[in-house]
């Protein structure tokens, strides 16, 4: 076996530098792709991590478990669930209708579902709290109800909510798109309800794609900053997000707390980045029949 | 035979309005208003008021300077772009599907952690920082900074773009024209450009969206000196807290035209492969 397969080796190996060679310029692009990526992602997040390194157990512990940082982490957390929640449903509705319906206006809808990436999210922020203010188009009858949004925790998941809309949209579109009809034809004129064919047979093969939306969306949320801070009130313990927390510690020229805190936050974007992408990859593998 | 005429979910009239209904509700109340607010309040004051807030000197230098980092952003990012693109999916080799999942990061880092990351090494107290500071260069809370984390923050667009487009369409095209002895350059301008032209042109008006508007980031390192290292998303949130909130909204009015003007270009883009 073991033979077998050193000798085999070489021999793909000579194949694929064969079909390497066919188009040009491999050495100038990997060139230009390595040097890009260290100097410009590589070198500054390798220098974050030796400085919270540098730091000392002990201390690097006391400021990132300190009561106000973890209150940010809490806050942060719980609100960019909240707002990835409201955005699978949401989202999974828009992809719905976006699919499966032909309606006036649908093509602007389309459009203006990708707004939140396109709008600076410093705009969306002063935007959202006009709006949610206490004086503002939504607040005047939010205040009625009794209902604060903004300078609450609640602004901050509207802030959040917001950002990240077109994340769920976008994944579930294209796997609603190449959903063959004939089990959902067969199970309807079967006589089964829309309900109990949607759960059955849609849902099952439409949730990975919306868990795939919701975590790109729960990944972006915990970072936001621009659309968050003008809307949140920012008051220690609870409406100050963990973005916001670092940039308090910068302007206090505290830097190593502000990179402690950014390391522990750069370390669960990664894992997180991580487990969407092998999340992703296998899903797909088991929708295109591997 | 007609399987057009086969019932599906969700088909029944009372189902089908109350779907869209909600849909397009919700999308006009968490969309389409907060667009309409800000021109709404951008010319509260008319259009003289509008004018004289954008031509106001400290917002004309922020559009100035905002250009500038667009200018000098987005052409570095299509040129790495094109060429992360071209390396992923024109050959095999190992570490590659790491490569494409490492430029993802700039889409996962908070924006002020990227502003930090740049600041700790750059600044008067980090490694390079320390060294160029002894070479009267400065290069955080002034424009060199400011370009530099822009770049971090929009790496991924055009490569995204391209790397889904250029799989599909496989190699095969380019290999022929190999064959047939065109160079390097002819390949990609005669045979690539060709078929990713529109991904590309979409991947180039993202990155410059977001060069434009990225605000995190470039708040850490910008020092918020007014008429000197002010951006326009900058200069938004001064106006804001200033409680110009006329001038705030005027100022946003370009950024939000700017991004609509992104939404039209993606809507043409899917419109001409819908009609291919």
């Amino acid at each position: 076996m073991a033979t077998t397969d050193t000798a085999e080796r070489p021999a793909k190996k000579l194949s694929a530098s064969a079909t390497k060679r066919v188009l040009p310029g491999f050495g100038l692009s990997l060139g230009i792709s390595l040097f890009f990526i260290s100097l410009v992602l590589l070198l500054p997040i390798s220098g974050l991590f030796i400085r919270a390194a540098g730091m000392g157990w002990e201390e690097f512990w006391f400021v990132i478990t300190d009561p106000r940082v973890v209150a940010s982490y809490k806050v942060t957390a719980l609100a960019a669930l909240a707002a990835s929640l409201f955005n699978c449903v949401f989202g999974l509705l828009l992809a719905w209708v976006l699919v499966r319906y032909e309606f006036p206006g649908k093509r602007l809808l389309d459009a203006i579902m990708d707004l939140p990436f396109a709008l600076p999210t410093a705009v969306a922020g002063i935007t959202l709290a006009t709006l949610f203010a206490e004086s503002g188009w939504y607040g005047q009858y939010l205040a009625e109800l009794g209902v604060e949004v903004a300078f609450t925790p609640v602004g901050i998941v509207v802030a959040m909510a917001f950002t990240s809309v077109p994340f769920v949209v976008r994944t579930v579109q294209p796997v609603l798109e190449e959903l063959a009809p004939e089990d959902e034809e067969a199970a309807m004129s079967l006589g089964a309800s829309d309900l109990t064919v949607f759960r059955k047979i849609l849902f099952p093969m439409l949730w990975p794609a919306v868990v795939t939306g919701g975590a790109l969306s729960f990944a972006r949320s915990l970072g936001e900053y621009g659309a968050v801070i003008f809307i949140a009130g920012n008051s220690p313990y609870v409406s100050e997000v963990i973005s916001l927390m670092i940039f308090v510690r910068l302007e206090e020229y505290d830097f190593p707390a502000a990179s402690a805190i950014a390391a522990v936050v750069m370390t669960v974007s990664l894992l997180l980045l991580l487990a969407i992408n092998v999340w992703q990859g296998r899903y797909l593998k088991r929708l295109h029949g591997g | 035979m007609a399987t057009r005429k086969h019932r599906r979910v969700g088909d029944t009239p009372l189902v089908r309005r109350t779907l869209i209904g909600l849909a397009v509700g919700m999308t006009v109340l968490l969309l389409f208003m907060p667009l309409v607010l800000i021109f709404v309040q951008a010319f509260a004051d008319g259009w003289g008021g509008y004018i004289s807030n954008i031509l106001s000197e400290y917002t004309l230098h922020a559009i100035g300077l905002t250009l500038l980092v667009a200018l000098l952003t987005v052409p570095l990012n299509l040129v790495f772009g094109v060429f992360l693109a071209w390396l992923v999916t024109r050959f095999t080799f190992p570490g590659r599907k790491l490569l494409a999942t490492l430029i993802d990061i700039p889409f996962a880092v908070s924006p002020v952690v990227a502003g930090l990351l740049y600041l700790l090494l750059y600044g008067s107290n980090g490694w390079i920082g320390q060294w160029l500071g002894e070479h009267d260069i400065q290069l955080m809370f002034s424009w060199p900074g400011i370009v530099m984390v822009t770049v971090f923050v929009t790496c991924p667009f055009v490569a995204r773009e391209l790397i889904p487009l250029m799989q599909q369409h496989g190699r095969e095209e380019e290999e022929a024209g190999v064959v047939l002895g065109a160079s390097g350059w002819q390949l990609f301008r005669r045979v690539t450009l060709p078929n990713i032209r529109w991904a590309l042109l979409y991947g180039v008006i993202l990155t410059n969206a977001r060069a434009v508007g990225e605000f995190g980031a470039v708040s850490v390192v910008s020092g918020n000196i007014r008429g000197e290292t002010n951006t326009l998303p900058l200069q938004v949130e001064l106006l804001y807290q200033d409680y110009n909130i006329v001038g705030a909204f005027a100022a946003s009015s370009l950024l939000a035209g700017i991004a609509l003007l992104t939404l039209v270009v993606k809507a043409i883009i899917e419109w001409r492969q819908s009609r291919n």
